[in-house]
């Protein structure tokens, strides 16, 4: 348990404790449901109740992070790379109180915990910086047999789904969130069931980084109840199933399949998160679109 | 001559002879270098221009199907997963060659299993095919610069199932990615287009490609979903309707192999009041009808602004009338043969459906021959959005015209179906065309023009069109596994 969290630091002060909840459209709500659920730490101590999303909060975030899509995809790239920069700026801030949360999630030392945090914020500073360069690395001109220009530029696919990893509750998070944000999509992200609370902290981090209200969206709760849902909601146009168990991908992408909806192809076990990202999240979660117009006087 | 009105020009028929196609009488499977009968029930093709049998096609069994999957698995694991880069960009230069060697003899296989003008097969399908392996025969030792890390791996057999609308150049849109890319490939042709593909493996031979490096079987949607689910196929592909690729994509939810999907999709063209008037009459026309209207993409709606959509579709109507309908082996059609019966029916079902909703339809008064599957270019004014005819894909050669007031108006209407493959803006006002194009969900935006393809240009759809790419750097990442 956190500082905060102790019921007394230990002075004889009694802590005020914070109230987790959900992260929709910029809001910060209950579940409509009502329910919430114990949060442990990795000793089986309890850290806090954390809300228990429902299918009915699930479609609120998507109709959020179309609208927060809107605003996202159309700002420009150098304004996206501005506010993901300061959500690194952000996170280093709260470094100490991200090690904390991590620490009890995973069951590590704080040392161990405070270099997956160092690891967090130099891996959204990274995505950050890509930000103004899909384009050039993707995208480009196609040298075509006739009188015309062509060129073909990625966008964004739109809404994503994003299964968070269920281990690593901050560094996996955002190693998945990131790209997402970074190419130009909205996101509503299925926190990890047992390791929620780094992610609940995280949102008042995207909350204070001008972020645009339902660009990110973060729901706690048990993936395997809500995840289907998120697979076959028609608004949402791809997948990233990270966090899912095996048992449940099968069902996942028979669930996409109905809308043809894009799953990203991941490994069943949590990949090490500390290797160095490649580019290829950011090639997945954009479409390339080629445009044509005729040369002439 | 006394008259004052000059004779409007005659059209002298210009048929192309039906003997230069070569046909056999009989067409046989392609497994492991050698063609062989086949243990599946044999079929006929037919001239969809004339209903006649063209030819009789050796029938797959799924004995033939896990043959030419272990000669594909086979082939990757001894004979073309090791060859250098270098070596395959000759076997793909040297099929590139051949086909431009018989493309006059292709063009006449083609317009004759298909119905589609032989002119357009010899001007647009046959070149085009050539060009997919030319230019990919250049990237074959190239891959290492292609922007997916260094040596990037293939996947080994690849399982494809083709439409029929351009049967050799989809064929050469897929084969050759993934022969460059160093997969070995299972290729199912469309049961009722299965000719040019059976032929392409005879070029295969003349290539001196390894046995077993691509293998052609034939038949329909048994042997379709047989092949692409096949445990030995690592990478499955099809290019078709939205409705077989969700099929396709439950029955290999689970099992771990992502399918390439190149799906379909109506296409909308939006002429804004500003746009060049020839130009766009032409586009549109030939956004609707070109190959019979069977594109995936074709230009089916268009969205015009109110203001000039009487004239617009006045002037639509009689350039569509000027189309010659008829023999495709006539160098003079415009507009050949529906593919087949069914998808006669099928076009003809939904032409009804949209007079009973209230569309407002005009046929071209040109006569249509008495035999073979035909209709008659076809154009919808007074179109909702509500009515089927704007939601489904067409996929024949019917236009439908909507009006919009403002760009934001036709952006939400081109934008309003769960399709995103390509679409059309007309307009002089090059900010108004670009400002539309980021707009449009579609994988492809023409700007004043329309069904442009070519090699280096990535092409596939958005959404329920299915996001793969052919073409161009990108469309190598479907066939490498990166």
């Amino acid at each position: 348990m956190s500082d905060a969290e102790q019921p007394s630091n230990g002075r004889g002060r009694v802590t005020v404790p914070r109230t987790r909840k959900l992260y929709i459209g910029g809001s910060f709500p209950r579940s409509e449901s009502g329910r919430v659920r114990p949060v442990l730490d990795a000793h089986g101590e309890f850290l806090a109740n954390a809300a228990l999303a429902s299918r009915k909060d699930l479609r609120e975030a998507v109709v959020a992070a179309r609208k927060g899509f809107e605003s996202w995809s159309g700002a420009t790239a150098h304004g996206r790379g501005q506010v993901l920069f300061r959500v690194a700026e952000m996170l280093e801030a709260r470094r100490g109180q991200f090690a904390t949360e991590v620490a009890d999630a995973e069951g590590l030392s704080l040392r161990a915990a405070a270099d997956s945090v160092e690891a967090a914020v130099d891996r959204v500073f990274w995505y950050a910086g890509w930000t103004d360069k899909i384009g050039t690395v993707f995208g480009g001109v196609n040298q075509v047999s006739g009188p015309y220009t062509c060129h073909s530029v990625p966008e964004p696919v739109g809404v994503v789904g994003v299964v968070a990893p269920r281990e690593s509750a901050l560094l996996g998070l955002v190693s998945v969130l990131a790209p997402v944000l970074a190419a130009g999509n909205s996101a509503v992200v299925l926190a990890s069931p047992d390791r929620p609370l780094p992610a609940v902290t995280l949102c008042e981090v995207l909350a204070t980084s001008d972020l645009p209200a339902g660009v990110a969206n973060v729901l706690t709760g048990d993936p395997a109840e809500l995840a289907p849902w998120l697979a076959s909601h028609e608004d949402v146009d791809a997948l990233d199933p990270t966090g899912a168990e095996e048992s449940l991908r099968a069902r996942l992408e028979d669930a996409a399949a109905e809308t043809v909806k894009r799953v990203l192809d991941v490994p069943v076990r949590e990949p090490d998160w500390n290797e160095p990202p490649t580019p290829k999240r950011l090639r997945t979660l954009t479409d390339l679109k080629t445009v044509w117009h005729p040369l002439g006087q | 001559m006394t008259d004052s009105e000059p004779a409007p020009w005659e059209y002298v028929p210009a048929p192309e002879s039906a003997g230069l196609a070569g046909l056999s009488s009989e067409y046989r499977l392609f497994v492991d270098g050698t063609f062989s009968a086949g243990s599946g029930e044999k079929t006929t093709s037919v001239n969809p221009a004339t209903t006649e049998e063209l030819a009789t096609v050796a029938g797959t069994a799924d004995s033939d199907v896990d043959r030419a999957v272990e000669a594909a698995s086979g082939a990757f694991r001894d004979r073309w997963g090791g060859l250098d880069g270098s070596a395959r960009a000759k076997y793909l230069f040297r099929l590139a060659r051949l086909l431009q060697e018989r493309g006059r003899e292709l063009a006449v296989l083609e317009s004759l299993d298909t119905g589609k003008p032989v002119r357009q097969a010899r001007e647009f399908d046959l070149p085009n095919a050539a060009a997919y392996f030319l230019h990919h025969a250049g990237w074959a030792d190239k891959l290492d610069y292609a922007g997916f890390g260094p040596d990037p791996a293939p996947f080994g057999v690849v399982g494809q199932v083709l439409p029929w609308n351009f049967p050799l150049l989809t064929l050469a849109q897929q084969v050759a990615p993934a022969l460059a890319c160093g997969n070995t490939v299972v290729v199912k042709p469309a049961e009722t287009t299965p000719l040019s593909a059976l032929v392409f493996a005879e070029l295969c031979q003349q290539a001196g490609l390894p046995p077993g490096v691509v293998n052609v079987l034939t038949g329909g949607a048994h042997t379709g979903e047989k092949l692409l689910s096949h445990p030995g196929v690592a990478k499955p592909a099809f290019v078709g309707s939205t409705e077989v690729g969700r099929r396709i994509r439950h029955r290999l939810a689970g099992t771990g192999r992502t399918p390439v999907l190149m799906l379909g999709g109506s296409g909308t063209n939006i002429v804004f009041a500003d746009a060049p008037v020839e130009q766009a009459v032409q586009g549109v026309v030939d956004g609707a009808f070109f190959n019979q209207g069977h594109v995936r993409g074709a230009g089916s709606r268009v969205l015009v602004e109110e203001s000039v959509a009487e004239e617009f579709v006045e002037r639509v109507r009689e350039r569509t009338a000027t189309l010659r309908v008829g023999d495709p082996l006539d160098r003079n059609t415009d507009v050949g043969a529906v593919n087949s019966a069914a998808e006669l029916d099928r076009i003809t079902r939904l032409v009804e459906t949209g007079e009973a909703e209230g569309a407002r339809r005009w046929s071209s008064p040109h006569p249509l021959p008495e035999r073979g599957y035909f209709l008659a270019p076809t154009v919808f004014s007074e179109v909702h959005q509500s009515m089927r005819l704007a939601r489904e894909e067409v996929f024949g050669p019917v236009l439908s015209v909507l009006t919009f007031r403002t760009p934001e108006e036709a952006v939400t209407k081109a934008n309003n179906t769960p399709h995103g493959l390509a679409a059309g803006v007309w307009s002089e006002k090059g900010s108004r065309t670009l400002w539309t194009a980021n707009r449009l969900r579609t994988g492809v935006v023409w700007g004043n023009t329309f069904h442009r393809f070519d090699p280096t240009a990535p092409f596939g759809g958005e959404r329920e069109s299915g996001s793969d790419r052919v073409g161009g750097r990108a469309g190598l990442e479907a066939y490498l596994d990166v």
